[in-house]
């Protein structure tokens, strides 16, 4: 007989816990990163000024994940929504909450020119190497030689062009008040850490601030539990986790 | 809260794209977001200027994209925000547009019209007419209002905001190339010299208190998981949206009720169908206008008795029958038969209406 878990998961404050289980597929890293969202949220009690915004995707099944105000929005359009909010209401935390196709692909002109205007907000990019939503076609993200179903033979370089590093990208061309780190669900306590400095940044005035997450998508990958989490340990190899840019004041945020 | 520029009526001598950051503000605009695209630039570059004493916001973005779907946020956000566009910048506003549409998002959206398809023309057309009033993957849930004047940029920009608000759909003042570079006298005025009260904006996000503590938290969408959840979605915007078209509708006629030749036109054509109408008048032809302001929704009843009354109809507009459709499919039924005076993307003088009525008198057409 199956044994019943008693002790309820821990979640965070900032998470609307009435809506019961996720709408994501099982072992989606999506789930681990709102909620670690919510923990950093909890952590400096930002509730109240944060707004959160999703895209089209599977980022969209978080539009009332959040136990903060939030608004879906179009594929790639999260960023000019939350920006358009910050400058309305310019002591907003706005958090841009999408996968790598909205932030790299049909999104990349806004994560560009938020990030060269220094737009006072958080862009939280969820790099699972695919889309996912759809079926899992080639991301921007998708690694060389890895099976989607629009590169059924593999992501080949020559034809399709190298992985887009986005937080690397972001560090070239942002200012010093500006916060740039790439994360993974495989270490959700440093992610923590992460979005931390990230929201902290913004909620201080100072700048334009990016994470991306590296993340799993056992469904499209077809992968298992031990093989999803090989394939994270993969993706972490190819982009490398850690700090691009991180302002002076903010380097004491732990 | 932004600063008043005109308290008393000052009579003005100035573009209409100048108009339209002046009633912006008499509607108390907090925000403008925005791209540069001609025939529309000046409507930023007024705004602009006039910001040290405004105190209104301003962005400059990236591309129409985000202009559009910016001030959605700025909406979202509890501020009366809008935007200026033209062209092909309305074509991919139309993105940020359906958006208002599900989401039952005020925003006011001011278009200066110039020549298409594609990048065409800078200068002028009635070409964006059918993308304004039915633009997006949906029903055409908007208001549209269409001006022939800078005096009427001025009221109509004041008004759209009331609408927006007021009945929550996104709404839309269409102009075109040359009411946007035209200089004409206008009289600005406050809005509530004329008894106006501004509606008053409201947060969706940012609201009083912490939310989950002190109120639920706002989750806004625009995705469905279902057919039937759409569906009644649409069911209760239709309904909502035909409760509201007696409300707001808007025609203006000239010399139209003894008209035997009713000519249908709108924005500045409808103008120049006017200096016609007297013309011709004169000459002993009995010969009308019928202008609708309203393009979304259309004064259908008026229109209707309008053209039963009248022995033939011309529709004339800077387009190849943009107009003509939306009128003739409100139109059905009616056995009046109708003639066209359409240019594409090119101004319509009195000159030319009053050679095609003398035409259509020659030939009684019976289409």
């Amino acid at each position: 007989m199956a044994q019943i878990l008693t002790v309820a998961p821990k979640q965070a404050d900032a998470v609307n816990r009435e809506i019961g289980p996720h709408k994501f597929c099982p072992g989606c890293g999506h789930g681990m990163t709102l909620n670690t969202l919510g923990f950093a949220i909890d952590d400096l009690n930002l509730k109240e000024r944060s707004v959160f915004g999703c895209d089209i995707g599977c980022s969209l099944l978080a539009w009332n994940f959040m136990s903060i105000d939030s608004v879906q929005t179009h594929h790639g359009r999260t960023t000019p929504v939350i920006y358009g909010i910050a400058r309305a209401v310019p002591d907003t935390v706005g958090i841009a909450y999408m996968g790598d196709g909205g932030g790299y692909a049909i999104g990349a002109q806004h994560l560009v020119n938020a990030a060269t205007r220094n737009e006072k907000m958080l862009v939280i990019l969820v790099n699972n190497t695919n889309y996912g939503m759809t079926g899992g076609q080639m991301a921007p993200t998708t690694l060389p030689g890895q099976k989607t179903e629009t590169t059924p033979y593999g992501r080949d370089v020559k034809v399709h062009g190298k992985p887009f590093l986005g937080p690397e990208m972001v560090a070239s061309i942002v200012g010093e008040e500006s916060y740039v780190a790439r994360g993974t669900v495989g270490n959700l306590r440093q992610l923590r850490g992460f979005m931390r400095k990230a929201l902290t940044n913004v909620a201080d005035g100072r700048g334009f601030s990016f994470i991306e997450v590296l993340s799993m998508c056992p469904l499209n990958w077809r992968t298992n539990n031990t093989d999803s989490w090989g394939r994270l340990k993969t993706m972490e190899e190819y982009y490398k986790v850690g700090e691009l840019r991180v302002p002076e004041e903010i380097k004491g945020v732990k | 809260m932004v600063n008043k520029l005109i308290t008393e009526d000052t009579k003005l001598f100035m573009t209409g794209n100048e108009t339209v950051a002046y009633a912006a503000i008499a509607a108390q605009a907090d925000i403008m977001y925005g791209y540069p695209i001609t025939p529309q630039n000046e409507v930023m570059h007024t705004w602009a200027k006039m910001q040290p004493k405004t105190g209104a916001g301003f962005l400059q973005t990236e591309d129409e994209i985000s202009a559009g779907f910016s001030t959605l946020g700025g909406v979202i956000a509890g501020k009366r925000a809008f935007t200026a566009t033209a062209g092909p910048g309305n074509v991919i506003m139309q993105d940020a547009m359906s958006m208002a549409e599900m989401m039952r998002l005020p925003a006011v959206f001011v278009i200066l019209q110039r020549g298409g398809p594609s990048t065409a023309t800078v200068i002028y057309g009635q070409q964006e007419t059918t993308l304004t009033v039915f633009g997006g993957n949906g029903e055409g849930f908007r208001v549209v209002y269409s001006t022939w004047s800078n005096q009427d940029m001025y009221d109509y920009t004041i008004k759209s905001f009331n609408t927006a608000w007021k009945y929550r759909w996104p709404t839309y003042v269409l102009a075109d190339g040359y009411q946007g570079k035209m200089r004409e006298p206008v009289v600005c005025y406050d809005p509530a010299s004329r008894g106006i009260e501004m509606v008053p904006t409201e947060p969706y996000v940012r609201a009083k208190g912490i939310p989950g503590v002190d109120r639920p938290p706002c989750h806004i969408r625009n995705a469905f998981s279902v057919e039937e959840e759409l569906l009644e979605c649409m069911d209760n915007y239709q309904a909502a949206f035909d409760k509201m078209a007696p409300e707001i509708e808007e025609y203006y006629t000239y010399k139209a009720d003894d008209a035997e030749i009713l000519v249908i036109a709108h924005g500045i054509v409808a103008r120049s169908v006017m200096t016609a109408v007297d013309e011709l008048r004169e000459q002993g032809v009995k010969v009308g206008l019928f202008r609708p302001i309203t393009l979304r929704p259309l004064a259908v009843k008026p229109l209707r008795e309008a053209v039963s009354r009248a022995k033939q109809v011309l529709f004339t507009e800077s387009a190849l029958g943009q107009l003509a459709r939306i009128c003739l499919e409100k139109m059905y039924g009616l056995t009046t038969p109708y003639d066209t005076l359409y240019k594409a993307g090119f101004g319509i003088v009195g000159d030319d209406i009053v050679e095609k009525v003398k035409e259509m008198q020659r030939n009684l057409v019976t289409t």
